[in-house]
């Protein structure tokens, strides 16, 4: 297992190298600068602000620049927010999207599992409906509908509620925020519980152990849950980096300091330090929890094993 | 390059990017303490007096001379005064200079500072960190975006494009309260120029202690009515009374709250909810809610702003031609769109710079008084000439940045020019990318916005100078530059008006733009809140504000 783990560690570097590499060239490439606005700059300012953040050198040299400073854990100066580098707005922004991200998938497995569990049971039963058809509307309703109605609902109308702000994460403030985040979350887990639960109630050895006269609940808890939750496990690699990396809907809604918005505005300010910023850090994110699913995968899952 | 060097570069790569990782976790946690030990957002009490405000965005910097956006400069202006201020309703005043003088040639001004100034932590605030905001503002490295503004200074360009040291700047202080400007040709615009923030003295001791981080709330010292108690990015700023500010004794706030909040439905919420008492922009899909709902804390006034279409005018260019420039012209029902379509009270212009630059004795149009009918005979009567009608029409590329508003405009034109036999084709890209192609001229018709930098009419028509970065529609006249030309230098305020008013006339009579509207902008004020007053120029400094608690 360990050497497992190292193998892959090691096999992350060439990946990342690779995601930075396309991502730096592929950003260059991308027409329109960091400094085109509705005011185009005199010749004069555009080179000075073009020889402060390097850029008056050849591309090739800014590369090498970058993975430089990369190798020494500098991110560089956001074009954007000049105040700050880049890993000192993620290290800032990244707490409030992991506190919030992590209520969030708390929530989406405490109900989802269940949900799908439950609909997978009462299969075609009113309940299995209830649940499904609600699931497909949290599906389907998208956060920048429900984040806003949650806020007029329960900040401006009952009063219930902050309407907004993050307030170190008091748990007022994440409440709406986190409801926001995991509907769909849910939904997705709900729906996923029930499709692999009502295979893996399909397979032999669950007719051995009802066979044993096993309770069904002994079956579901003690024989069924541990493999159908697979799929869900595989999904929760990328969905924990996607949630935990925040969201720029939710946080813009209810003012959520978190870095779901540098993904977005780094891009659309071509604020190159800030998305690369951005991608090393999603990208590192990424490979570690898809590491850390296939590693759980060898728990669940006794047919799995990682002998070298 | 040995085979073995990649492997040694991925692997140190990886360290790297392990360490990063790392720090960044570390670093994560450590601050997730930090921001709820000193979470400060507490709500407005009865007695306190704490303003909240929704600001927009979150600053690209608190350094003055690294700041632009209205949303940035509110925050600065209270933390930073200029020589020159502003007053509540905008218009300029003394600041940290008491008075200023300049000489009968136009060529030297003198500046004196009041007396017994002092910044924020007790070092007392001399001519001399006057000169050297203003060398520093100059410097290459400083990268200021509006550097420009400021070339009327003796050897200012040249200090801005590193062909002479920033100490060879025409500014000078002979003593601790006295700072001269000398200028290579008079400026009408000088002392809007110094009233801007980026202008303000800087405390020189701090940055040379300090570098960058010296906008830091635990580094930075301020000369204005506030200092920066507190800035958590994309959370909150918080700044508290300055208590060695020269007009300490009227701040009657406790604490200002600036909130980035960007989108304009989240902070009406807000401010319907009570936790914001100001929200700059209101979601306009709710005006008219708002406007049967809230009209008490609604106030919409014109800012300086100019909403147009640019005409490519380079050969190749089907608008190359102006008499199908000027039968769009005319076939454009402004009102329309800015009554059915936006419905803000924005101002249709018949004009391209904008109303409220009320010194300026604005061109018009010439057809601005004719009927509908007539400047619709007139406009298919010029079509015809260049060759174009319902029979033979007219393909145009519409090009605008991708936004709501942006395309419902497009929209209309290419429903209002339809008559005339022009087939409109709609393309939009992002703001990056539409600047861009604009400027590089890869374009047909292309939608446009200007803000002022400074309220001055020079600001909005130099952009069409032959050689101004900004000239989107490629003018290339010699007659309109030297009329922005002789306006840079001139010293008469009289002359200026008239060369400003022919330059203006001269894009209108040659249909180089195609004008829409004058911006207005809208802001909610709590009722409660006294010392706001709406302006042209949208600076509402908090030294002025007041919350009445009994409201």
């Amino acid at each position: 297992m360990l050497s497992y783990t190292l193998k892959r560690l090691l096999q992350a570097i060439p990946t990342l190298l690779i995601v930075i590499t396309l991502s730096f060239f592929l950003m260059r490439v991308a027409p329109g600068g960091p400094f085109d606005g509705e005011r185009r700059l005199p010749p004069e300012i555009e080179q000075n602000l073009r020889a402060a953040y390097h850029l008056d050198e050849p591309l090739p040299m800014q590369y090498i620049r970058y993975l430089g400073d990369l190798v020494q854990g500098d991110l560089g100066p956001s074009f954007k927010y000049k105040d700050f580098d880049v890993s000192e707005l993620i290290s800032q922004g990244f707490p409030a999207s992991l506190e919030l991200g992590m209520w969030a998938i708390l929530a989406a497995l405490l109900i989802g599992v269940p949900l799908g569990v439950i609909a997978a049971i009462r299969r075609n039963s009113t309940a299995d409906y209830v649940v499904m058809s609600t699931a497909l509307a949290g599906i389907a309703v998208p956060n920048f509908v429900i984040a806003p109605l949650l806020a007029l609902v329960f900040g401006v109308l009952l009063g219930w509620l902050p309407a907004g702000g993050w307030n170190g994460g008091a748990w007022q403030n994440l409440l709406l925020p986190v409801v926001a985040l995991s509907i769909q979350q849910i939904a997705y887990i709900a729906r996923m519980m029930r499709a692999s639960m009502i295979e893996v109630l399909g397979s032999h050895y669950i007719r051995t152990a009802r066979a044993k006269g096993l309770s069904e609940w002994k079956v579901i808890l003690r024989h069924a849950l541990r493999p159908a939750m697979l799929p869900v496990v595989s999904y929760l690699g990328p969905a924990i980096a996607g949630i935990i990396t925040g969201s720029v809907v939710i946080e813009q809604i209810f003012g959520i300091p978190g870095i779901g918005r540098y993904f977005v505005q780094g891009a659309l300010n071509r604020d190159y330090t800030l998305v690369m910023g951005t991608v090393v850090f999603y990208g590192a994110l990424i490979l570690l929890l898809n590491l850390i699913v296939d590693l759980l995968y060898s728990m669940l899952d006794p047919q799995i094993r990682y002998d070298d | 390059m040995s085979p073995t060097s990649p492997m040694q570069c991925a692997a140190s790569l990886g360290a790297g990017l392990l360490l990063s990782v790392l720090s960044l976790s570390l670093g994560a946690s450590g601050s997730a303490m930090a921001a709820q030990a000193t979470s400060s957002i507490s709500p407005a009490s009865q007695d306190e007096q704490i303003l909240r405000i929704a600001n927009g965005a979150e600053p690209g910097s608190l350094d003055p001379q690294q700041t632009s956006g209205t949303w940035e400069t509110r925050i600065v202006r209270d933390l930073f005064e200029p020589l020159i201020a502003y007053s509540a309703d905008g218009e300029l005043i003394p600041g940290l200079a008491e008075r200023w003088e300049s000489s009968a040639s136009g060529l030297r001004w003198t500046f004196h500072l009041r007396e017994g100034l002092e910044w924020s932590d007790g070092t007392p605030l001399t001519a001399e960190d006057a000169v050297f905001a203003l060398r520093r503002l100059l410097t290459p490295a400083t990268a200021a975006h509006n550097a420009t503004l400021y070339y009327p200074i003796v050897n200012a360009r040249a200090v801005n494009t590193g062909t002479l040291p920033p100490d060879q700047l025409g500014v000078a202080a002979p003593d601790a309260q006295t700072l001269t400007i000398t200028l290579s040709h008079p400026s009408a615009t000088l002392a809007q120029t110094l009233a801007m923030s980026e202008a303000a003295p800087l405390p020189r001791h701090v940055i040379a202690a300090n570098g960058a981080d010296w906008t830091r709330p635990a580094n930075m010292v301020t000369s204005g009515a506030f200092v920066l108690k507190e800035w958590a990015p994309q959370s909150h700023i918080t700044l508290t009374p300055n208590a060695r500010y020269h007009g300490a004794q009227n701040v009657t706030l406790d604490e200002v709250v600036y909130l980035p909040i960007e989108e304009s439905h989240a902070a009406l919420n807000r401010l319907r909810a009570g936790e914001v008492e100001i929200a700059y922009g209101v979601p306009a899909s709710h005006y008219a809610w708002i406007q049967d709902n809230l009209a008490e804390a609604l106030h919409t006034y014109p800012i300086l702003g100019e909403y147009f279409y640019v005409f490519n005018l380079r050969e190749g260019s089907p608008v190359a031609d102006r008499r199908i420039r000027r039968a769009l012209n005319l076939a454009t029902r402004r009102e329309v769109i800015t009554e059915r379509i936006l419905g803000m009270g924005q101002i249709p212009s018949w004009h391209f710079v904008p109303e409220a630059l009320s010194e300026h004795q604005g061109a018009r149009f010439d057809f601005a008084d004719w009927s509908m009918d007539r400047r619709m005979a007139k406009a298919r009567e010029l079509m015809a000439d260049a060759g174009y009608g319902p029979d033979h029409p007219l393909e145009l590329t519409l090009r605008y940045n991708t936004l709501e508003d942006h395309k419902k405009i497009a929209v209309a034109l290419g429903a209002m020019w339809k008559p005339l036999g022009v087939q409109v084709t709609l393309t939009n890209t992002e703001a990056a990318v539409h600047y861009r192609d604009l400027a590089l001229g890869d374009f047909e018709v292309g939608r446009y916005g200007m803000i002022a930098t400074i309220a001055d009419a020079y600001d909005f028509l130099n952009a069409f100078s032959s050689d101004n970065t900004s000239n989107a529609p490629g003018l290339s006249s010699p007659a309109y530059d030297a009329l922005i030309e002789a306006a840079a230098r001139e010293g008469d305020d009289d002359a200026r008006r008239q060369q400003l008013h022919d330059a203006e006339q001269y894009l209108l009579d040659n249909d180089v733009v195609l004008p829409l509207y004058d911006y207005v902008t809208s802001s909610l004020v709590d009722p409660a809140i006294s010392g706001w007053a709406p302006n042209a120029l949208d600076v509402h400094p908090s030294r002025y504000l007041h919350i009445d608690t009994s409201h």
